[in-house]
Order: structure tokens, then C-alpha cells, then sequence
């Protein structure tokens, strides 16, 4: 079943890319204007957004086991975990090259002056161990135990990432609550699951 | 020897373009963009918004007008000065403005003027231009979030409207109110800010020549995403400052209470003068993305207006008055 369903995840996961591809295109080549008057600022929002949505997808994996019982769905865990970092990859690219262009002084300004960059660079410090062990040399090489220990550190990334979106927008506005609450009901599923397994065992 | 001193916003020799070219370029644009109405019109005949391009008449060109601009201020075309937009009564996204903004019906419109001066009252948004010749004024507008642009306003000077209502001694501070209907204004349903928006200058600031009330655009009636039917424009400060749809003004010697202060002081001080020296909490100021360039360009002081409104602000600490 899976192998049927992993190219096409590959297909939904690189729809949003192929989007933006297409925006650009049209906006240089014909003058339209999908990316706005500040392109910059659009691609750096479009591709955050994305990266969200990927890493929250990827945390939902485990809640869908639980409630529908399907196992197979965490073979997909990995791929779109990979894909989440990806568009991460991707929306800091974009700052640094396109926003700041290689300004580093001014990168390492915002890092430290500006609360928002620094959650938002501390989601991606957490993804990166992430990414590099997701091969299977890696996780023989420290064992599957450990592996699973480490790879707890996406909780920490995708609650930093909800809180550098809350932060990043001005004044109270409700979408970057929304990505908190799902955030928050898909982490309360995944401690709901062993306290059922333990008052069952009682 | 004649020694000429040159204020920063004076024109060159060099600078000027030749008024045929302007003409041209001018006449080009509105034949462009009454093709563009056209075409789009006769596309989408149900959209409302682009029948709403209204000419003004007796525009009178001033020495602020394009020319009067470096040649790296080029004007920003229609499109993006009335599409990206900041105003939040309507969305907080760029393009939500122009999306939900074309029900709002800028008149009958009328403002409540209170506080300390002769002539209190209302008045109806005729009674407040009719008395006044309007004016081209081409000035940059930045964004406190390093974006900016430059817009050809059509207006009024501030000062010469506020003094038609006799402003008393007391008169230290000016406060400006936006409607609140959120009827009309989608945007006011959330609790993004505490609304109605608040904005204030001090009776100084507000007297000072460069202060506009801007009417139009582009020679044209204001568009509602841009603050229709009556908006400030105050281009040495950053764009929040310029408050849109004014419905009161009210002269009072307290320092008045503003929104975004009111939201995040730390962030949004009452001056709020372009600063490049002084970093804000979530954007370094030292920069800015000029819309329609892809890379960043330094800030200038006051954004550029620093010997028209520096004197403004001798003996005070902008770091701490920011």
C-alpha cells in the first residue's frame, strides 16, 4: 500500500514549490503580480508557512496511528519530516540570500536582537541533527533507542516554529493561534495514547 | 561668488526632467491605466472598485512634485501603491485591503472636531477641501517594517486646515480618530488591535509645512485600501503614523493615546520618526526594500526630510522619544 502512496505524497509535498515556481515565472516573464508588490517578503511568508504546515503534518503521524490504527502511516514519518526541513531550508535561504543578502552582521543582528529570529533559528538548529541522522546508517550507528531519544527534539522544533510565527505577526491576529492550537492537540494525543495503555494494564 | 545653500528636497539642474518627457510620461500612464479600467471592466463588469477611479480637477503642482526627488525616487506605479497595503481594518494581509475594502462607502462623510480651539463641530468632508486649493505632493513613505515607496498624493496642507478651527494655547497635541464600523471594516471584528486606531502629532509636528491631508492619488480620488476619503500623510515618520479615514480630530494638551503604542510600546513610540540609528525591536531600521526593487537600500534620516523637520526635535533624546 505504501508504495503506492509515497509517490504521491512526494507529488503533494512539491505542489506547494511548484506553485511558487509557477508565481515567479509569470511574475518575470509575463508581469504578474501573485508574489505582490514585495515579492521578497511574499516568498519568505509563503515558504514559513509551508515549512508550518509540513512539520505539523509530519507531528500528525503518530496521533493518525492512534486513532485509526493504521500502522503503516509512520513509514511515511520520515519523508515528510525530510520535506518539512526542506521548505525550512528553504525559508531561511531565502532570508538570508534574497531579504539580506548575505549580510551577516545584519543576520547575526537580527539572531540576537530580535526574539522572533531567535526562536525561529533555535526550530532550525533542532532540525538539523534531525535531517542528517534520518538515513538508516544512521540510526544503526547510534541505535534505534537513542535515534528515537533524539528525534524527540521536533516537539521542541515545532513548538519554537509556532511561537516565531505568533511572535513575527504584529498586534493579536488569530492564524498563528490556530497553528498553536493544532500544534498543542497533536502533542496532548500523543500523551492521552500511554495513559490509556496504563489505566487498561491496571 | 554666489553661494547657493541647498535644502536636500530642492531640485537639481540635473534632476529635472524635461516637462515634455514628464507630460508624456504622464499622459502615457493615465491612457495605460484608463486601458487597464477598460479592459478590466469590460472583463469583470460586477467589480465596483475600478469603475471608482475619480479624476480631480485644479491639482496644483507644488515643489514637491517628482521632479523635486532624487532620480533613484522613481514614483511607484498605481497597482502596487493601491494593492500592498497595510490597514488593518480590513486584513492584516497586504492584499486583504484592496480585497475587502471596495464596500466601504467613503460618503456621506463627515468629521468630529473637539477640544481645545474656537470652532468645534462638525464637518462634512466638502466643507473641509472646498475652502482649500488641492495639491500634488510626491513624497517617499516608509514602512516601519523596512518596506517603502514613493507616492504622488493629492491634498491639502494640515496646518492650513487645522487653523481654519482656531486652535487655542492649550493646543499642545492634535488626535486622530478612524471610523469604526465593523460593518464595513471586516477587519474590526478581530481584536488584532483595540479599535477604533488612534494616531497623534504634536501641534509642532502638525503645523509643520511637510504634514499633508491627502484626498487622492495619482490625481485621482483616494482609493478606499488607501485611507478614503481622508487620510495623513506625515513622510518623515514611519507609515502607521498617517493615519486613514479620519473621523476626528481633537486638539488637547495631553499626549495622546496611539494605537500601536497602546498595543506594544516598546515597539511603537509616539514620535515614531524614521531612524535608521535607532534599531526597532523586530526590524533593524538602518535598511529598506524600496517596493519594486528586489535589494535593500540605507535609510536616510527623517527618510530624507531631516532639514525640513530636525528642528523639530532639537534637546530631545530620539532614542528614548522614538
Amino acid at each position: 500500500m505504501v508504495w503506492v502512496i509515497k509517490p504521491a505524497v512526494w507529488v503533494l509535498c512539491l505542489a506547494p514549490l511548484a506553485w511558487l515556481g509557477w508565481l515567479v515565472a509569470d511574475a518575470v516573464l509575463l508581469g504578474g503580480r501573485g508574489l505582490t508588490a514585495n515579492p521578497v517578503e511574499f516568498i519568505n511568508r509563503y515558504l514559513g508557512d509551508w515549512a508550518l504546515r509540513f512539520l505539523l503534518i509530519g507531528l500528525a503521524v503518530t496521533p493518525l496511528r492512534i486513532l485509526s490504527g493504521w500502522k503503516q502511516v509512520v513509514r511515511l514519518r520520515r519523508l515528510l519530516g525530510l520535506f518539512a526541513f526542506f521548505y525550512v531550508v528553504l525559508h531561511v535561504s531565502n532570508y538570508v540570500v534574497l531579504d539580506q543578502f548575505f549580510n551577516w552582521t545584519a543576520i547575526w543582528e537580527d539572531i540576537v536582537k530580535r526574539w522572533y529570529i531567535t526562536v525561529g533559528m533555535l526550530a532550525l538548529v533542532c532540525l538539523i541533527p534531525l535531517a542528517v541522522t534520518s538515513t538508516k546508517g544512521w540510526i544503526k550507528r547510534i541505535g534505534g533507542r537513542n535515534w528515537n531519544k533524539l528525534h524527540k527534539a521536533v516537539y521542541v522544533a515545532g513548538a519554537a516554529a509556532c511561537l516565531h510565527f505568533f511572535m513575527m505577526r504584529k498586534g493579536l491576529q488569530y492564524e498563528p493561534l490556530v497553528y498553536g492550537a493544532i500544534f498543542a492537540s497533536l502533542m496532548m494525543m500523543r500523551a492521552v495514547e500511554p495513559l490509556k495503555r496504563k489505566l487498561r494494564a491496571a | 561668488m554666489l553661494i547657493k545653500n541647498r535644502k536636500a528636497s530642492d531640485v537639481l539642474g540635473s534632476e529635472i526632467t524635461p516637462k515634455s518627457v514628464f507630460d508624456n510620461r504622464r499622459a502615457f500612464l493615465k491612457t495605460a491605466a484608463l486601458a487597464g479600467v477598460g479592459l478590466a471592466a469590460g472583463a469583470l463588469p460586477s467589480l465596483p472598485a475600478l469603475a471608482a477611479r475619480t479624476p480631480l480637477s485644479g491639482v496644483k503642482k507644488t515643489r514637491w512634485s517628482a521632479d523635486s526627488l532624487p532620480e533613484n525616487d522613481p514614483v511607484n506605479d498605481y497597482e502596487d501603491i493601491t494593492g500592498y497595503n497595510n490597514f488593518y481594518e480590513f486584513g492584516t494581509g497586504k492584499r486583504d485591503p484592496k480585497a475587502n475594502a471596495q464596500d466601504f462607502k467613503p460618503e456621506p462623510w463627515s468629521i468630529a472636531v473637539e477640544g481645545a480651539c474656537a470652532k468645534p463641530g462638525k464637518i462634512s468632508f466638502e466643507d473641509l477641501i472646498k475652502p482649500h486649493t488641492l495639491e500634488e505632493r510626491v513624497y517617499r513613505f516608509r514602512c516601519v517594517e523596512a518596506w517603502s515607496m514613493v507616492v504622488p498624493w493629492v491634498g491639502i496642507p494640515l496646518a492650513d486646515v487645522l487653523k481654519r478651527f482656531e486652535p487655542t494655547s492649550d493646543a499642545k497635541y492634535v488626535y486622530f480618530e478612524t471610523l469604526l464600523d465593523p460593518e464595513q471594516m471586516p477587519g474590526q471584528r478581530y481584536p488584532v488591535l483595540k479599535w477604533p486606531y488612534k494616531e497623534g502629532l504634536r501641534i509642532d509636528e502638525a503645523m509643520n509645512p511637510l504634514s499633508f491631508l491627502s484626498v487622492g492619488l495619482y490625481g485621482e480620488v483616494l482609493p478606499n485600501q488607501n485611507g478614503a476619503p481622508v487620510r495623513l500623510v506625515v513622510p518623515w515618520k514611519y507609515g502607521y503614523k498617517s493615519i486613514k479615514s479620519i473621523v476626528k480630530i481633537k486638539f488637547q494638551s495631553a499626549m495622546p493615546p496611539t494605537s500601536w503604542n497602546e498595543a506594544a510600546a516598546r515597539e511603537y513610540g509616539f514620535y515614531s520618526n524614521v531612524n535608521p540609528a535607532v534599531s526597532h525591536p523586530r526590524w533593524s531600521q538602518a535598511s529598506e526594500r524600496r517596493i519594486g526593487e528586489i535589494f535593500k537600500r540605507k535609510t536616510l534620516m527623517f527618510n530624507g526630510y531631516e532639514e525640513e523637520v530636525a528642528g523639530l526635535y532639537t534637546d530631545m533624546d530620539l532614542r528614548k522619544w522614538h
